[in-house]
């Protein structure tokens, strides 16, 4: 049977954007379908009707929703150019970086971005103490998968495009020099040609988030 | 395998932890466990896990691992012994992940609020738990026995709390979750669970949870106890 592989996913989402990686990086033909999120697709809503959210991976007719979900299942379908290493201590750990990044480092960044006064001192503090723990974690090494990317860098990718982004448009000034690994490291990601060929415009990324940011912090 | 070195640090009552010692009973796997005083952490849990400082944490030969989820699928990969704990499939194992995860984030979040908060914002809890709650209901429909099917697996131990927790959480709560004629396989399944060799005697005692959650109702934030937001 011919294999059968669509993604569901916009044009601007982190979450989707990682699954491209892990696709191209496995050299996996797929089918990338672009979602409005205002206006979702039957298809969308049947693929995913517990969170209607993108990414969707679809896979022979059976969908897979969930970043990290996905990702494993690609991994565990697909053997070649693996993303997760084979013992399970190491497994273990770039599991847990992945968790800490949706789990903590998104939540705290995006509160830095989108709240105001103390609530967003408590954020940046937050975000601060978040990062320190990866570059705590990335010291000595190229990626966190060691010489090659893995689950964790795929998923900590989000870093290199947004944080760049969002102190474009708001001065909000988290990746510096504070974080010598990980700017090394948002650079050696972003040489990889399936990192720097997929990501999502960057103009079109200011608008969007100014737009955002305006929302957030209506002019009084 | 001899010499092997298994301890569990955790608190008597959590659920996280208690995932880890059905796991472990579940594969045979002997182990120390460690009571640990959340409330009042040690410096070891603190140099155990310093990102979280919560249990459980399992330690093996000297390694560490963190997070209930991650600890059971490390030991299904180290003690790959039966039974297996997640399926062999890798979509079926897809759509265990995914209603573990979603049974956190959505019925456990939501249970949890609806345990330590007052008025609407309790009612929209419980709305929310049963709301969540009716997809695993759904799931349920036609499983044999258990979410693993003839025997326990991941997911049955992910929501095994459902089965002894969240009784107390509606009592303490004053609030009715676990509607018998909206949840009866959910219902059927948490007996078979409370049934179950391994699970039987592991369980924290009712009576000391109740006393455990009343004392520490009006002093949890909803915040607190792990939710914390950031």
């Amino acid at each position: 049977m011919a294999e059968q592989v669509k993604l569901f996913k916009t044009w601007s989402t982190p979450f989707g954007l990682r699954i491209t990686w892990a696709l191209q990086l496995k050299g996996i033909s797929y089918e990338a379908i672009d979602e409005d999120l205002s206006n979702k697709s039957a298809l969308l809503l049947q693929y995913n009707p517990v969170y209607k959210k993108v990414p969707v991976l679809v896979h022979n007719g059976k969908p897979i929703s969930e970043s990290l979900v996905i990702l494993e299942y690609i991994d565990e379908t697909w053997k070649q150019n693996p993303i997760l290493p084979e013992d399970p201590l190491e497994r273990a750990n770039a599991r847990f970086w992945a968790k800490f990044s949706d789990e903590k480092l998104i939540l705290s960044v995006w509160s830095a971005f989108t709240k105001e006064g103390k609530e967003r001192e408590e954020a940046m503090d937050a975000s601060l103490k978040n990062l320190k723990f990866v570059e705590e974690e990335l010291k000595g090494k190229k990626f966190f998968g060691g010489e090659k990317i893995g689950l964790a860098d795929i998923v900590f990718g989000w870093l290199g495009n947004l944080l760049p982004i969002f102190e474009e448009v708001s001065g909000l000034k988290l990746l510096d020099d504070r974080f010598p690994s990980l700017l090394a490291w948002t650079k050696e990601l972003s040489e990889l040609p399936v990192v720097k060929y997929n990501w999502p415009p960057h103009d079109k990324m200011i608008i969007k988030y100014q737009a955002l940011y305006e929302k957030f912090h209506p002019v009084k | 395998m001899a010499n092997e070195k298994v301890k569990l640090h955790g608190f008597w009552v959590s659920p996280f932890a208690n995932r880890v010692k059905w796991a472990l009973k579940l594969k045979g796997i002997e182990y120390e466990y460690m009571e640990e005083d959340v409330w009042n952490k040690s410096n070891l849990l603190i140099q155990l896990n310093p990102v979280y400082k919560k249990v459980p944490v399992l330690v093996h030969n000297g390694k560490v691992i963190l997070e209930s989820f991650l600890i059971l699928e490390y030991i299904d990969e180290t003690w790959n012994q039966n039974p297996l704990l997640l399926p062999q499939d890798p979509s079926q194992r897809a759509l265990t992940r995914f209603w573990a995860k979603f049974a956190e984030e959505k019925i456990f979040e939501a249970a949890f609020n609806a345990l330590c908060s007052h008025g609407d914002e309790q009612k929209k809890a419980v709305q929310l738990t049963m709301e969540a709650m009716e997809k695993i209901e759904g799931e349920l429909k036609g499983k044999q026995q258990f979410f693993g099917g003839e025997s326990i697996g991941y997911l049955d131990i992910i929501l095994g709390w459902i089965s002894y927790m969240l009784p107390v959480f509606e009592e303490v709560g004053s609030v009715q979750i676990l509607d018998p004629v909206k949840f009866p396989a959910t219902i059927a399944w948490s007996n078979r669970f409370l049934n179950h060799p391994v699970i039987k005697d592991t369980l924290p005692p009712k009576e000391k949870m109740l006393v455990y959650f009343q004392e520490r109702r009006h002093i949890i934030s909803c915040a607190n106890l792990g939710w914390i937001k950031f």
